[in-house]
Formats: structure tokens, C-alpha cells, sequence
């Protein structure tokens, strides 16, 4: 077990720049998610960590090791990837029992390794059998099997459950992130899906264009998003962002979209101040906008807007309403009764409110 | 619960004759036998009508100009049994087709293998590694008896220039410069084959094996025999059993190069066949037993790669 260090790591292609100095401490043990939307580099990231991408620029660590001119095969690794990359002509056991085969392990150590990984998955009785004659899922324990045999010092997964359907998804995700809990490998789990990032990971990193945004836990990327880009990657439905004057008066401050006006709650008054007078993004998560049945008062955290169309997901209804600039997604209480047309009290929780910097898109609160 | 009322149905008249005809036709045993007609036309016309004339002929003493010929058994296959000629011919094609494959396989492979780096002008090499194999072998052959001609070859000029020999190299002269040249031009002929048939089974190789493997500990060697091997063996088994087959049933370019010679030493049967049957005597009776010779080696040949093919699809 160890931590890993991608130190000022940059990989070109030609002239595409797939990772950007990415710099990153994972911590021994840690499961660290590298999340972001497709060709933002992070599976690059991953490759060079394996050794089969040579960084272009810059250092990787594993343990107090640097790895980033040594051969794959000698950076004490596994990886489960995408298709499972199982050997096709080789039964479940000597899939799993080739690793050590090839680094001289003694038999009676290869065959105990083997079925104590495979009875953590629940496979014992699957160890003769090839490839082809298992499922999605049980290719997928086969893949982690193997990765689990090597006791390497880290486990790198490139999207391992993006191949199974969305039910066994889900039971799977749970189950690896017991295994990991229980092995306490370092293990550095590249996905797309915001929802395996949220779940998985003690902490989260995430990337756009080949540059790190933000690397927190998934509280803290969820409520403090660093910029505009991890606001709306993280979260679904995605924040809803719109322009927003900011005006003082009387010791207050207010952001105003059109017909809408927000009080800012005074925490976060400081840091407006030297925005007076000039407009910022504003970001309200669905949640943080509460749709209220039947009238009532207007207060400085209501506003009254029309609705355009109800989504009834059972669990939540997401409303979608004509804001001050575009369509706002709220997600209110489930057996919700609306029509497109009706216009509704909306209560706005300002002390959720985000606010970008329109040039620079970076969180201002 | 309710009961629908009891309908009685009328028994159906009988169809009109050419109706039942065409549901007949249309039925899907007839059907399937019906399309299948066209080719076993073409298979019972061009295949099994020569075939079984070839077993006929080859049980008369027919010639050639004459129309028929006397019943004669199993005469002629006795007589070549006996022929010193046609011993030598088999012994020559097992050594024409069982030492040329191997060099083929293990070139074709290398080349593949090669040809499936990435690296510039990699499309124009592929495209020109298929010369020998779509050029006509009645014309390359003759660019091999030019390169083997016992005056002008370039071999011989080359290895005189090196000083490795001393006067030019009679490379059709004896029997054994003569198969060896065969096997030559035979190999250089027939390895674009395997290569492209294993280039096409390389990129069918899922490119994460080999980075598993190498994670795993494999070096480029391991990772040849545990990885690229095993999904390309059915290509390699398929195409070496076809080659095999080719190579037996070859003429064209020993005709060209040697005509069997010098004294009837590199004959294979296709060759010889040709000189009984029509050639030298125009023996027809005796040519085709020479065929038919073949026709065990062959189907034995066949049958094994047939079942190997089934066996893989299963």
C-alpha cells in the first residue's frame, strides 16, 4: 500500500494537450475518484500512472518511488479495465493465476491467492470455466480478481462498471466499495458518472480539459464548487445558472434577475462587495428551490414564477419553470399537482446560493 | 365468467390445383431445396461430372485423338506403382508442400507481425506485400526463370561479385538445385498469403490484452505466446492446412521453371499428370490416375480442416 503523487504531470499528443500539470496527492488507502466528462484527460491520467502512456513532462510517485520512466510491469500495479480485458482462451483460474505465474510465485502461494479472491468475490464456482461462458457481471469479479491476486501497492479502475446494466451497476458499486474498505488499497477509480464519483470516493477529483478543477470530498465539492464547470458537472439535475445584478442599499445586498430578487444572506456579504453594481452567475441547485402550493406572502427569499412543464420521477417531481433567463429546474415534493401555466411560489434557500465571477468563472461564494 | 357462443366452421372447399402447387412450392422444404438448385447445378456440371470422368478415364487406356478407349481396371495405378517416375514425383511433392508451408507460415507471421506496427508508408507496404500473391504465377514464374537462368541470373552474378562462388550456379541444373529453387519461388509466392490473413487476425486482437499483460509482467515474447497466439491460432490453423492443400495440387510454376526436369526429377503430380495424360504420351488414362493419386491426400487434407473449422464454430 502506498500514496500517490502525479507531480506537475503533463501528457501531449502531438498538439492536444490531454493532461494539463496535473498535480495530486492520493493518500495510502485512499479511494480517489478522477471524474469529468469524456476527453477531459483523466483516463490519460490514469495510463500514465500505469506506465502505458510516457508522460511528456513532469513526475509520478508511488509510495516514495518515482515511477514515470519504469515499465508497467514494475510499478507493483493492477488495473481493471473498461471490457475486462480477460484472457479469452484462459479459464477464470489461470486468468487470474497468470500475474503470479509470470513473476515466479510458488504454486501452493498462487492457488491459496486465488481462491481466497475468489471466494471474497463469490466465484469459487465459477474458476473453470472461460470467459465466454460468464456473464457481464461475473467477467467484471473475474477482472477485480485478478487485480486483487497481485496484492499490488494500488488499484487502478478505468470505468469498470460502465459495462453492466444499470441495476447490477449499482449493487456492484456497493460491493467494491466494501472491497476496497475492507483491502484498504490505494485505489484511483476513473468514471464518468458524476453519481460512482459521489458515492465512491473519499475524495474527488475533478477534471475538464486535460486541467484539474477540484480535488475535495464529495460533501465539499457538492456544496463549495470550486468553479462554474465543477458546479454543473456535479449534481443532477445541474445547477441552474443564470445573470444577476448585484445592488446594495441599506446595509444589504441584493441580487436581481429581471423580475426576481434575492436577499444575500449576510455571511456572504463580504465577499459581494466588490461586486456592487456589476453582474455575477448566479447558481441555485434544484433542491434549494422549493416550490410552494397555494399562495403566500412575498418575502425576500420568494419569487413567483410560471411553470412550463412537470417531470414525475415518483421519488421527486422536477418542475421546470420560466425564469429570469431560461428555464429553472425545481425539484419539489413528489405526487405534486401542476399544470404547465400555473404560477407558483417558489421559495429560493439563499444560504445554498452560489455565485460565479462571469470572466473568470470562478466561485465568488 | 362468460362463455362465447359455439361457432361451427364450414369445412373449407378444396384449393384449386394451382394454388396447392404453389403452396407446395412455397412450403419451406421444397423451397430451401429449390434455391439450392442453382448450385448444385453448377456442382454436379463442373465439379462432379469431371470428377467422376476422371475415375472413368483413369480406368482405360484412353489417349489422346482417340475417342474412346478399352476398360482396363485398376491397371494404370498398378503400372505407376511401379514407375520410378512417379515414386519420385510423390516424394517430390510431399517435399514441395510439407517445406515450403512452414517457411511460409513463419515469414507470413514475421511480416504480420511487422506490417501490424505503426509506422509511415505502413498502407503502401501492406498494398505491396500482396504483389506475389495477385500477380499471375504464369507470369512471376517467369521472372524467377530469368532470376535462375544459368547464364544471367543475378543471384549468381551477385554471389561471383562477393566472391562467395566461383562460375555461375546452375540453380535448375540438378535435382536438388532445382526443388530448392522450386521451394523458393514457391515460398516467396505464398507467404503474402499468410500474411495478410494473420495481419487480419492481429488487429482482431483487443489491444487492453496485451496492456493487461504487460501490467501483469508479460515481456513482448510472453505476450506473443500468451495473448496474440491463442487468438490467432484458427487463422494460422486454417490458412496452413489451405496452403498445404495449394502447394499439392500446385502447377503452374514448376511447369514454368522446370517442366518436371532436368530427367524427370522435380515432377509433382499436377505436373506429371499433365506430361502422362497430354503432354509427353498423351496417355489420358494414365494422367488421370496420376490426379487421382492425389485425390486421398487431398480429402484426408479436407476433412481435417473442415472439421477444425466447425469445431470452431461450435
Amino acid at each position: 500500500m502506498a500514496e500517490v503523487i502525479y507531480d506537475h504531470v503533463t501528457k501531449r499528443f502531438d498538439s492536444v494537450v490531454a493532461v494539463n500539470d496535473l498535480t495530486l496527492e492520493v493518500k495510502d488507502g485512499e479511494f480517489l475518484v478522477l471524474v469529468g466528462p469524456s476527453g477531459c484527460g483523466k483516463t490519460t491520467a490514469l495510463r500514465c500512472l500505469a506506465g502505458l502512456e510516457e508522460v511528456t513532462s513532469g513526475d509520478i510517485l508511488i509510495g516514495d518511488r518515482v515511477v514515470t520512466h519504469i515499465p508497467p510491469k514494475d510499478r507493483d500495479i493492477a488495473m481493471v479495465f473498461q471490457n475486462y480485458a480477460l484472457y479469452p482462451h484462459m479459464t477464470v483460474y489461470d486468468n487470474m493465476a497468470f500475474g503470479l505465474k509470470l513473476r515466479k510465485v510458488p504454486k501452493q502461494e498462487i492457488d491459496r491467492r486465488v481462491k481466497e479472491a475468489a471466494e471474497i468475490l463469490g466465484i469459487q464456482d465459477l474458476l473453470n470455466r472461460k470467459p465466454r461462458q460468464l456473464s457481464g457481471g461475473q467477467r467484471q469479479r473475474v477482472a477485480l480478481g485478478r487485480a486483487i491476486v497481485r496484492e499490488p501497492q494500488v488499484f487502478l479502475m478505468d470505468e469498470p462498471l460502465s459495462n453492466l446494466d444499470a441495476k447490477l451497476r449499482v449493487q456492484t458499486r456497493g460491493e467494491l466499495i466494501k472491497l476496497q474498505r475492507r483491502l484498504g488499497v490505494t485505489t484511483i477509480y476513473v468514471t464518468h458518472d458524476q453519481v460512482e464519483a459521489m458515492t465512491m470516493g473519499h475524495r474527488i477529483a475533478v477534471m475538464n480539459q486535460g486541467v484539474l478543477q477540484q480535488l475535495d470530498t464529495p460533501e465539499n465539492l457538492y456544496d463549495r464548487p470550486a468553479n462554474l464547470f465543477v458546479a454543473t458537472f456535479i449534481g443532477s439535475p445541474a445547477m441552474n445558472i443564470f445573470p444577476a445584478k448585484v445592488v446594495s442599499g441599506d446595509g444589504s445586498y441584493r441580487l436581481v434577475a429581471g423580475e426576481v430578487t434575492l436577499e444575500v444572506p449576510p455571511s456572504h456579504r463580504s465577499r459581494l462587495a466588490d461586486y456592487v453594481d456589476r453582474e455575477v452567475l448566479l447558481g441555485i441547485r434544484p433542491e434549494d428551490l422549493e416550490v410552494v402550493v397555494g399562495s403566500e406572502a412575498q418575502r425576500g427569499d420568494t419569487v413567483r414564477l410560471p411553470v412550463e412543464l412537470i417531470e414525475p420521477l415518483g421519488a421527486e417531481t422536477l418542475v421546470h419553470l420560466r425564469g429570469p433567463a431560461g428555464t429553472l429546474i425545481a425539484q419539489g415534493e413528489p405526487r405534486i399537482h401542476l399544470n404547465p401555466g400555473d404560477v407558483v411560489t417558489v421559495r429560493v434557500r439563499t444560504e445554498h446560493l452560489h455565485t460565479f465571477d462571469p470572466q473568470t468563472e470562478m466561485a465568488i461564494f | 365468467m362468460t362463455t362465447a357462443p359455439v361457432r361451427t366452421i364450414a369445412p373449407a372447399a378444396p384449393l384449386p390445383l394451382r394454388q396447392r402447387i404453389r403452396l407446395w412450392i412455397e412450403s419451406e422444404p421444397v423451397l430451401a431445396y429449390l434455391f439450392m438448385s442453382p448450385g448444385w447445378l453448377i456442382l454436379l456440371l463442373f465439379m462432379s461430372y469431371p470428377f467422376f470422368l476422371g475415375i472413368w478415364i483413369s480406368l482405360t487406356d484412353r489417349t489422346v485423338g482417340l475417342p474412346t478407349g478399352e476398360f482396363v481396371g485398376l491397371r494404370n495405378y498398378r503400372d505407376l506403382l511401379r514407375d520410378g517416375v512417379f515414386r519420385l514425383t510423390v516424394l517430390n511433392t510431399f517435399i514441395y508442400g510439407f517445406v515450403t508451408v512452414p517457411f511460409k507460415l513463419l515469414l507470413g507471421l514475421l511480416l504480420a507481425l511487422l506490417l501490424n506496427q505503426a509506422f509511415r508508408l505502413r498502407n503502401v507496404l501492406r498494398a505491396a506485400l500482396l504483389l506475389p500473391w495477385i500477380v499471375p504465377t504464369a507470369l512471376s514464374s517467369l521472372a524467377w526463370l530469368m532470376l535462375y537462368d544459368p547464364v544471367l541470373s543475378p543471384f549468381s552474378w551477385l554471389l561471383k561479385d562477393w566472391g562467395v562462388v566461383e562460375g555461375s550456379i546452375a540453380f535448375l541444373g540438378s535435382r536438388v538445385n532445382a526443388i530448392v529453387s522450386l521451394c523458393v519461388a514457391n515460398i516467396w509466392r505464398g507467404t503474402p498469403f499468410f500474411a495478410v490473413a494473420i495481419l487480419a487476425g492481429l488487429q482482431a486482437v483487443p489491444h487492453e490484452l496485451h496492456e493487461a499483460a504487460a501490467i501483469e509482467g508479460a515481456n513482448a515474447v510472453q505476450r506473443f505466446f500468451a495473448v496474440t497466439l491463442p487468438v490467432i491460432r484458427g487463422i494460422v490453423v486454417i490458412t496452413t492446412l489451405f496452403s498445404i492443400i495449394w502447394t499439392f495440387a500446385d502447377f503452374q510454376l514448376v511447369y514454368v521453371l522446370t517442366k518436371g526436369g532436368p530427367a524427370n526429377s522435380t515432377h509433382i503430380f499436377g505436373t506429371f499428370a499433365w506430361q502422362e495424360g497430354i503432354g509427353g504420351a498423351g496417355k489420358l488414362g494414365m494422367g488421370a490416375a496420376v490426379s487421382l493419386y492425389m485425390f486421398p491426400i487431398l480429402a484426408a487434407l479436407s476433412a481435417i480442416l473442415l472439421r477444425y473449422v466447425r469445431s470452431q464454430e461450435t
